[in-house]
């Protein structure tokens, strides 16, 4: 085979199979067509391949008995450590083993490992409430480093368990960062603390959004429907999460902003318990908690009030309405 | 006597084995196994109400939009408040979407590749299927693949992504719809009619629609060329009409709200012997003798409902519990749909050879070709100037339910607050239906029962028959369980 194929094989545990759904909708070009075009060669997947029972066994066997390479094995899904530590809450059909050491496993065997969506990277919704199923990540559980794989952890190339983040991951995160694997054009540098990629993560969710002269002016929305900024009562957390959601749109022309509902931060840890209910934003003192991330709460209290101040009429009447009511003035030319 | 176990039971959504004693060729009993267990009704228990509207869709990424229908269906009867017809017409739009979306998915991604294995080298059709319908190389996904991703565009600009929005809501959507949108969406949905006329029917769909009979689809087939074409008479050659039969008892909760009348664009109601009658939700019960979960053992109705998983239960063979209504299971999805809302082509099939393996596909492009021209209608009818949204309150103490058709069947949130908070949520997906174990009378579920008889080839470890006759379902497995 050639050796700049590179083959993939991609497991789904403890989620809902939204991310591979998602990756189903790239487009420009679609997924397969994108794997191709990057060389990556796709072993197995549960939801794409023709191989079923015990065809789709010997993939798994081949690879643990070293007769096929493992370049790049990609979970989606929570791991299921439970309950008490014996993974009992997810036994991989037709084999009568929990898959959380399946996982482990072929993670050994893998040059990259990678956790698609927040679930394989961190938990995620899965391990929400009081996590009784004891759901975690490939390399975390939640913020904090460890997970399956523990939090020393290294792949074949030295770089820890990569994560894609999102609930769901945009299409475009997982074919662009699997054909940067594929490459070998991903170093330790270019992950931040959370092993995300800086180009996943070196975005936040407020930049490019539609609403953000709102946000200037602190113009905010009541009311679900409403267009002006949803940070000060409607629980978004743009201005905290990573991601290019308003830069890159999603399935055309979306993102959780234009589609009318707050950012609620699905590509960070812990996101899936905010510690409120989603759709509202925490106050102390009529002041949001969860201000930008690196901005000072005085700064930000004093720049709010001003601009406050300052807002325009224009925007005052559209931030409560559901479509644009006050259009923005031109100022005529003179002597014409 | 000798035993098969086939799993990982891939090209469905989710984790799935299948357990299969075999005597003399013939499946002679099936277990089905959910072997996945997630715990979604127990981490919703003290929440805030709406919080249901992030997690429950996250339950699964097929079936996302269905999930946050159901979800919010359940809030608006907690709340006693009805969506404007504007937030009616957009979830109809979103639902349909969907719905169609996996319809496609599960056509050319889950069921048809299967007749491009080996075991079929030797049919008249193999050469040509296997270009056309090879797993992830075939030239139908890599033509259906950019038509999906586009025909999505729908719900990217009405409800902001696809899976896992948060525009639909008890009393309506996000997001308003301008004029100028209306007319964008028509052209998208044109766009995709255009594909699906061109090589999916291979003709016009209002034309597809007017087949009432067995007869008449099978001579349709003889003088059309599109892969739906192809796939029947695949199904002639090798009887598929013939396998994968149920109890042909088939239950809807009705799909798509009417707008400005009652009902449903395809009617509530439970087919039995043939006849229709009126559906009585408060007969719905859940049946734990052969799930490892603890509890009471009668079965209880879902507000009623308790979820405890323990994998140590003797009896247990999956953490799916068995849906019953008045105590017998029933069949659920597009054919079942179908059959209720007394589509002719759907009760003909049905007629002649009961619930099968080819009448669940048949009653999928049924449904396609209806949902074009509803979804048409729909997009004109939205009132660009009016609101789309109401919002009500969460009151201290109520109950209410969503019952809502995901694309895979008949899908119910029970939900029950307290105190503001969620005190009970159940949830019965299409597939906890279908792929229901025995209860306590030891009656299997519809697949357990329609894998009974199943063909066993000699030599095979996985067998084909079975793998048809389970995808003929579309399991969502992570429905299932949840």
């Amino acid at each position: 085979m050639d050796s700049n194929i590179k083959n993939l094989l991609w497991l789904q545990s403890g989620g809902c199979g939204g991310c591979t759904l998602s990756l189903v909708c790239a487009q420009s070009p679609d997924f397969l067509t994108a794997f191709e075009v990057a060389g990556i060669n796709l072993l197995w997947h549960p939801t794409f391949s023709l191989e079923t029972g015990r065809e789709a066994m010997l993939v798994f066997d081949d690879i643990l008995a070293g007769r096929t390479q493992l370049d790049i094995l990609c979970l989606e899904g929570s791991v299921m450590m439970g309950p008490n530590g014996t993974g009992r809450f997810h036994m991989m059909a037709g084999s009568g083993e929990p898959m959380k050491d399946i996982i482990a496993k072929l993670a050994n065997k893998a040059h990259h490992v990678v956790g698609v969506g927040s679930c394989a990277a961190f938990g995620g919704i899965t391990s929400s409430g009081d996590n009784a199923v004891e759901a975690c990540g490939l390399g975390f559980e939640g913020d904090i480093r460890g997970g399956l794989l523990g939090s020393d952890f290294k792949d074949k190339s030295n770089l820890p368990a990569i994560n894609i983040p999102g609930c769901p991951v945009h299409p475009d995160w997982v074919t662009q960062t699997l054909a940067q694997l594929s490459a070998g054009d991903i170093s330790a540098d270019d992950l931040d603390d959370f092993g995300r990629p800086h180009a996943i993560s070196g975005t936040l969710v407020h930049h490019g959004c539609a609403r953000n002269e709102f946000y200037e002016y602190k113009a905010s929305a009541k009311k679900l429907s409403q267009i002006g900024c949803m940070m000060e009562n409607l629980g978004c957390k743009g201005t905290q999460a990573a991601g290019d959601c308003n830069i890159r749109p999603w399935n055309g022309s979306g993102s959780c902003i234009s589609g009318g509902y707050p950012c609620i931060a699905c590509t960070e840890p812990g996101f899936e318990e905010p510690g409120h209910p989603f759709m509202q934003t925490p106050k102390v003192a009529g002041i949001p908690i969860g201000l930008p991330t690196d901005m000072p709460k005085a700064w930000f209290v004093a720049l709010a009030s001003l601009s406050k101040a300052a807002t325009p009429k224009r925007l005052q009447q559209n931030a409560t309405a559901d479509r644009i009511v006050s259009f923005p003035e031109r100022k005529k030319k003179e002597g014409h | 006597m000798s035993r098969l176990i086939v799993g990982p039971f891939n090209r469905v959504e989710g984790d799935l084995e299948v357990r299969l004693d075999v005597v003399e060729g013939r499946v002679k009993s099936a277990q089905v196994v959910s072997p996945l267990y997630r715990g979604f009704e127990t981490m919703l228990q003290g929440k805030d109400p709406h919080d249901a509207l992030v997690i429950a869709p996250r339950i699964c990424g097929i079936c996302s939009i269905s999930q946050s229908i159901a979800a919010a269906q359940a809030l608006s009867a907690v709340q006693g408040i009805t969506p404007l017809p504007n937030g009616k017409l957009v979830s109809n739009l979103v639902h349909a979407t969907e719905n169609l979306a996996d319809h496609l998915t599960h056509f050319y991604m889950f069921f048809m590749p299967d007749f491009t294995r080996e075991i079929y080298a030797d049919k008249p059709w193999f050469t040509a299927i296997k270009t056309r319908f090879a797993a992830t190389k075939g030239t139908a996904v890599a033509e259906m693949l950019p038509q999906r991703a586009e025909f999505l565009h729908i719900i990217g600009l009405l409800a902001g992504k696809w899976p896992h929005s948060l525009a639909l809501q008890p009393g309506g959507v996000t997001r308003v719809v301008e004029s100028h949108e209306v007319q964008h969406l028509l052209a998208l949905l044109a766009g995709f009619r255009r594909y699906l006329q061109k090589h999916v029917f291979g003709g016009l769909l209002e034309d597809f629609s007017a087949l009432s009979t067995l007869s008449e689809l099978h001579q349709w087939a003889m003088e059309t060329r599109s892969d739906f074409a192809d796939f029947l008479q695949i199904s002639r050659n090798l009887g598929l009409e013939n396998i994968g039969r149920a109890g042909d008892r088939f239950l809807s909760f009705g799909a798509y709200v009417n707008v400005f009348e009652k009902g449903h664009l395809f009617a509530r109601g439970l087919s039995e012997n043939g006849q229709v009658a009126l559906l009585n939700t408060g007969l719905i019960s859940e049946d734990i003798s052969s799930a490892w979960m603890q509890g009471d053992s009668n079965p209880r109705h879902p507000f009623e409902g308790e979820t405890i998983p323990d994998g140590e239960m003797q009896n247990g063979y999956t953490w799916c519990k068995a849906p019953r209504l008045e105590g017998k299971p029933a069949e659920v999805g597009a054919l079942a749909r179908q059959v209720v809302a007394n589509n002719p082509l759907a009760l003909d099939m049905v007629a002649q050879n009961g619930g099968n393996v080819e009448a669940r596909i048949v009653a999928r492009f049924i449904e396609i070709a209806l949902l074009i021209p509803a979804m048409e209608g729909w997009l004109v009818a939205i009132r660009p100037e009016e609101a789309f949204i109401t919002h009500g309150e969460i009151p201290r103490q109520a109950e209410g339910a969503g019952l809502v058709e995901a694309a895979r069947g008949a899908l119910g949130h029970w939900l029950q607050v307290d105190d503001r908070k969620i005190k009970n949520y159940q949830i019965i997906a299409p597939t906890t239906w279908n792929f229901s174990p025995r209860d306590a009378n030891g009656v299997a579920g519809p697949l357990e029962q329609a894998l009974q008889g199943a063909l066993v080839q000699s030599g095979e470890a996985d067998p084909v028959t079975v793998q048809h006759i389970v995808r003929s379902f579309d399991p969502c497995m992570v429905c299932t369980v949840h």
